[in-house]
């Protein structure tokens, strides 16, 4: 039962084959198994859960359920949940209970889908390996001597092992995708502003975004159809109609136009690597699709504009941090300035600190404009680039990550390494479009990740797309043995 | 571009963080390294380039001006580290 979808599960539990409790209560049982092993979650909510699937058995007699009722599900321990510890990895938020409840797992817990528990992730979202977490590093079910990747390392692991059916998380980087590739699963960064950020602790907030965690796409249209909105609480959410996610899925994709762009096959991505993502182009050109090589010239910038536009942000946005209001605060502060100082230096840990520390210098009084601004300027021609390319292209294919998942401590000491391993997906948060990774394969047993990026609120295409290569492909089915 | 330990002392008074007096080497290399990444953007001609702060240049949207929020304080100062009849507990800031 572990290892069905959530379209099967959801079928399951309407015919009544298995209940919601007995279903949470065999993936609660998964997690106190694995849990000690891999550290994916920071918080189990057992009680809550067991709560939540009884209410969902009652809906699913009384009729009115939807495709989420009584389906389990991790969030990222990012969303606030009412009553809920919500700690966002870090010692400044480790006694905070949060007050009230985002907008996306209100939506979930709406729909009648029930939260195991909340994930572990890299500190803030910051980092791309789940090592910067305050409460110890994710293990990659795959290879529990290496990274399952990051910030939402914890989500993917989890439904990895099989600990989840599917779980949320968010990507300002590439947090979704690269984790996702590298744990073999299923992950969507939607187009921004598409789904609610209300709630969400915020990191670079013109980057930011929530996303599904999934064995395949057509659970991710599932959860999709959930998630996706527009809240008048979140002041970038965009005001547009939300497609059935789910109703694209099984359209032929004859002569859909792949766009490879000719940058993200260079010398820096593994030749291993390379030869994965050439096979899953030519499954879609058996499927009918069309190639075709394409240029994104300043792919080289976003990196280096990512590290000023998301810590210049991050800088600002962690300044409510003053261990005034709520989070810790260090021990017998002698003045106001010693209190802001102290609960800061203790609460935060290295990386965050650094990215304040990146973001504050950049924005400093005579930096502004050769710095921040001049980012932004760049950001704009990153944009074009995509804008330029989806003028003769549906999709942009390409891998996600340029290595499979690397070592526990191998990148831990060196940031300007561990950033370059964004380098395929950041690009994609700059410019705010969409972008999903897929699983096409192991290089040495490692899984490796499929990146397709689609033209703004293009999701459903996107979902199309990946649902198609999964009907003609069984990688996303793969399980790590010790979990089956 | 490279910061000295001048810059990261002052940098961390402005960002109100505590580092130790150990570490201050370790981020003059962390922050040098950094901004050498980030100086590739130098290299970009950007004078005509109108700046974007939005991925889908949205404007800010407006609403009404009323109270939308129901009175929480005692909710939310139960979170506080320290509060004392309804207000927030800090040093004496003023002698």
């Amino acid at each position: 039962m572990h290892t069905k979808t959530i379209a099967q599960l959801s079928a399951a539990l309407r015919s009544g084959e298995i209940s919601s409790v007995e279903l949470t209560t065999l993936f609660l049982a998964r997690i106190k198994q694995h849990n000690p092993a891999l550290n994916c979650y920071i918080s189990i909510t057992e009680a809550q859960a067991l709560e939540a699937a009884a209410a969902a058995d009652q809906r699913l007699k009384g009729g009115d359920a939807t495709p989420l009722t009584g389906i389990p599900i991790a969030h990222k321990d990012i969303f606030c949940t009412e009553g809920v510890k919500t700690t966002c990895g870090s010692k400044m938020l480790d006694n905070f209970i949060a007050p009230y409840e985002s907008t996306c797992t209100a939506k979930f817990a709406a729909a009648g889908a029930v939260m195991l528990g909340k994930t572990n992730m890299d500190e803030f979202a910051m980092g791309s390996s789940n090592e910067t977490s305050y409460y110890g590093a994710v293990k990659n079910p795959w290879d529990q001597g290496r990274v399952p990747g990051g910030s939402s390392g914890g989500s993917v692991a989890a439904v990895a092992a099989r600990l989840a059916p599917a779980a949320t998380g968010t990507d300002t980087g590439g947090s979704i995708r690269q984790p996702a590739a590298l744990c073999g699963l299923t992950g969507l960064k939607p187009t921004y502003g598409r789904v609610s950020r209300y709630g969400m602790i915020a990191f670079a907030s013109s980057l930011d975004q929530a996303g599904p965690v999934t064995y395949s796409a057509e659970d991710a249209a599932l959860l999709m159809n959930v998630m996706a909105g527009f809240d008048e609480r979140d002041s970038t959410s965009v005001e547009r109609e939300v497609p059935d996610y789910t109703a694209e899925l099984t359209n032929s994709i004859e002569g859909l136009k792949i766009g490879l762009p000719k940058e993200y096959f260079d010398d820096g991505l593994d030749e291993n690597i390379a030869r994965v993502i050439e096979r899953a182009i030519k499954a879609y050109e058996a499927l009918g699709a069309v190639v075709k090589e394409i240029s994104l010239p300043n792919t080289a910038l976003a990196v280096p504009t990512y590290y000023v536009v998301a810590p210049a942000e991050c800088s600002t946005n962690l300044s409510r941090f003053d261990g005034v209001r709520f989070g810790h605060r260090c021990d017998d502060p002698k003045d106001l300035f010693d209190l802001y100082t102290r609960s800061r230096g203790e609460g935060f840990g290295a990386e965050v600190k650094r990215r304040i520390m990146i973001g504050t210098y950049v924005l400093s009084a005579g930096y502004y404009d050769a710095y921040y601004l001049k980012a932004q300027k760049i950001r704009r021609l990153i944009s074009e680039d995509f804008r330029a390319a989806f003028e003769t292209v549906d999709v942009i294919m390409g891998p996600t990550a340029p290595s499979t998942a690397f070592k526990l401590g191998e990148k831990a000491d060196d940031p300007v390494t561990m950033y370059l391993s964004d380098i395929y997906t950041i690009a994609v948060n700059m410019a705010g479009l969409p972008a999903a990774s897929i699983p096409a394969g192991f290089v040495d047993g490692l899984p490796v990740g499929l990146q397709v990026i689609g033209n703004y609120f293009d999701e459903s295409r996107l979902l199309n797309v990946a649902h198609q290569y999964q009907q003609a492909t069984d990688w996303h089915l793969q399980v790590p043995a010790e979990f089956q | 571009m490279s910061v000295d330990q001048t810059d990261i002392t002052k940098v961390a008074l402005l960002a109100r963080l505590e580092i130790d007096e150990a570490d201050v080497p370790q981020y003059v290399d962390n922050l040098s390294n950094i901004l050498a990444l980030v100086e590739q953007m130098s290299e970009v001609d950007t004078d005509s380039v109108v700046p974007m702060a939005h991925p889908l240049d949205a404007a800010q949207r407006l609403r009404a001006d009323e109270v939308t929020e129901v009175d929480q304080r005692d909710r939310f100062q139960a979170l506080a580290p320290q509060v004392e009849a309804g207000l927030y507990l800090v040093p004496k800031v003023i002698e």
